[in-house]
């Protein structure tokens, strides 16, 4: 009997495959002595599992290096000592033949003397690695007791996942040659998981809440990401639909490809720019197959997370450069570090806060943390003679703070100047408008900044006081609302009365009933997942900005966000 | 018996990344190698060793090497730290 469970759909496409739980298994073990004359059979079993584990992990450092980076696979590199270490292999050994201690008891045993070490160390980088010793012997303790642990980058035939939620390292880690889908209990169109599954282009339903319960793994399951659908164990039929569906999807992404070099203008001819939101450089395959004009969003915080200690000028110089160069004389707009709030390093020893959204984040940790951030801004300047670089520095709520960031960035780029190095000029820099102060005071911003990027994640939860990952305010999350729509249009209109660009870079850029209210109000650019950039260029070149400016002059007026929508279906029809 | 000693000039001193390099490197020579520091010696061919003295910047560590190949595994182990930016 097939089953099926509703929840959000987070990324369009359909797919069908095995499930893979991403659940622990349950690693408890009976703690009772070995009898005599075990003891050999037992260190086999030691030996057995740690062989195990090393083939393993050397599949998952491969991995790693090759998506993302030998700098990503280094610590595996560490992992793969662990189990070869004598001290550690050592006392294991002796735990077992002369206290007839069981391999998993001898195992834990001596983890937990090293484990102690590490933690009682009084520096926090050296606490860290107690993590990775328990990382290791975890899995040497699964291969010991003949369980499976999950790890989605050794996944190596077809599955969808289904996880209570999956981490932004878990996601660098996935392959989709492989993960065919995912299927989370919690989050919403917004959380990272929801968003990484369409930057990755693949089908996922997020907040299904019991799918770790429902689902398990040897059944089959299909994801309907556009319908926000799941299916455990289908009938035949229903696989036959869904193939049927899946086949009119790729008929529909096969139209849209014909509009990869072609440009995103109006049917009047009024042209705009539909850029990409990447995380990491291995996410430019996605921009070029989707024919986006720039990125209008370079999130630079996944340089900072998955590993051990700061990156330095140099690796991020690498990255961003590699970026610049590839895009050519397109746009790249980076935005400087935005940690801290819900977005950790481990690291970094940032205080946990009761109101993240509200705290210590973003361009207010980094002017804090000068060392860390003059390091990045050396790192964008010596990239930027690679190409079209444009500088953006988040959640800038006062003029003081981004005029203090620009300081910082032209002290760096006269250090460098004096070191010789050649640093291009005419860097523009901007801001993020995330906050409703900077977008109230958007006409004071524009005399100082070369250009405003909206970001609507963010201004839609502060605008709104809805918090965006509390499901119970979910309902709150109204990017039509005509307040957010009139806060856009001041931004817009600031920066046009100075000449200055006005560009977007949340979710709501890409939105079918939020794009031709943005083409009314004269947005310049608009940034979105790559795969969102073909469809809307199709409906961009369906609409007429003479009639959007209509209506978004008329939205502004609207009491509520059924109105707003209610307009956009009238004037999008008579088109 | 080689010995030799060397002053860490690295930011973050003997992190995980040096601490691999040198484990391996040390790990290629059949000589006892041991490493000390802060007047504690641990085994150079034991990541968890090198990690636990948790050596940091300005620390002045000694190598000790006993075996046929000690002499090369100075040499070796001496261009890995320098390499590996742990020296001057």
């Amino acid at each position: 009997m097939s089953k099926i469970l509703k929840g959000i759909g987070a990324s369009d496409g359909v797919a069908i495959a095995p499930v893979y739980s991403l659940e622990e298994p349950d690693l408890s073990f009976d703690n009772k002595s070995i009898d005599a004359g075990q003891e050999d059979a037992e260190v086999e079993r030691f030996k057995a599992a740690f062989n195990q584990s090393k083939v393993e992990i050397t599949r998952i450092r491969n991995h790693a290096e090759e998506s993302v980076g030998p700098e990503h696979a280094a610590i595996f590199d560490a992992h793969l000592l662990v189990l070869d270490d004598p001290e550690f292999l050592g006392p294991i050994e002796s735990h077992i033949c002369n206290d007839q201690k069981s391999a998993p008891q001898a195992l834990l045993e001596t983890r937990d003397q090293f484990v102690a070490i590490f933690e009682n160390m009084d520096n926090e980088y050296m606490q860290e690695r107690a993590a990775d010793i328990k990382d290791v012997s975890k899995r040497v303790l699964a291969h010991m007791l003949g369980k499976e642990l999950p790890d989605p980058s050794k996944i190596d035939t077809p599955v969808v996942i289904v996880a209570e939620d999956l981490t932004p390292s878990d996601t660098a880690q996935l392959d989709k040659n492989f993960v065919k889908g995912f299927v989370t209990n919690v989050g919403g169109r917004t959380s990272h998981s929801a968003i990484m599954s369409r930057s990755l282009e693949i089908p996922a339903v997020v907040g299904t809440k019991e799918i770790t319960e429902l689902a398990n793994v040897g059944d089959h399951i299909i994801v309907d990401g556009s319908a926000g659908e799941v299916i455990i164990n289908p009938t035949e039929e229903e696989v036959l639909v869904y193939q049927d569906k899946e086949a009119k999807v790729q008929e529909e992404k096969a139209e849209l490809q014909k509009l990869v070099d072609e440009p995103s203008k109006t049917m009047d001819g009024i042209s705009v720019e539909l850029a990409a939101n990447i995380g990491t450089p291995d996410d430019l395959d996605g921009v070029k197959s989707n024919g986006a004009e720039g990125i209008g969003l370079y999130r630079t915080e996944f340089l900072y997370m998955g590993r051990n200690e700061l990156p330095t000028e140099d690796e991020q110089y690498e990255a961003y450069k590699k970026v610049l160069k590839d895009m050519g004389d397109k746009p790249v707009v980076v935005r400087t570090i935005d940690i801290g709030g819900d977005k950790e390093l481990p690291y970094m020893d940032l205080p946990k806060e009761m109101n993240p959204f509200l705290g210590y984040r973003a361009i207010r940790m980094a002017l804090d943390n000068q060392d860390l951030f003059r390091t990045q801004l050396r790192a964008l300047l010596r990239a930027g003679q690679h190409g079209n670089l444009k500088i953006m520095f988040p959640m800038i709520a006062t003029i003081d703070e981004f005029n203090r960031a620009k300081a910082m960035l032209i002290e760096e780029k006269d250090k460098l100047v004096d070191e010789g190095e050649k640093v291009k000029e005419d860097i523009e820099v901007g801001i993020m408008i995330e906050i409703p102060s900077a977008a109230i005071i958007a006409d004071q911003f524009a005399k100082v900044v070369d250009f405003f990027s909206i970001g609507t994640n963010d201004l839609i939860q502060y605008t709104m006081a809805a918090d965006r990952m509390n499901e119970s305010v979910s309902y709150l999350y109204q990017p039509h609302h005509p307040a957010l729509l009139r806060l856009i249009k001041m931004v817009i209109d600031a920066a046009h009365k100075e000449g200055k660009w006005a560009g977007m870079c949340g979710e709501m850029a890409g939105d079918a009933h939020a794009v031709p209210l943005l083409v009314g109000l004269g947005l310049d650019e608009f940034s979105m997942s790559a795969s969102s950039i073909l469809k809307a260029r199709k409906q961009i070149s369906e609409l007429k900005k003479t009639d959007m400016e209509r209506l978004a002059q008329a939205a502004v007026e609207c009491s509520s966000t059924e109105e707003v929508l209610a307009l956009v279906e009238e004037y999008t029809q008579r088109a | 018996m080689e010995q030799k000693s060397y002053l860490i000039t690295d930011e973050t001193g003997i992190h995980a990344r040096p601490a691999t390099i040198l484990v391996q490197t040390a790990s290629k020579y059949d000589a006892d190698i041991q490493l000390e520091y802060n007047s504690k010696k641990v085994n150079l061919k034991s990541i968890m060793g090198v990690m636990s003295l948790g050596v940091g910047k300005d620390s002045e560590v000694t190598v000790y090497a006993e075996g046929k190949d000690e002499t090369e595994a100075i040499e070796a182990i001496t261009e890995t730290l320098s390499k590996e930016g742990l020296t001057d």
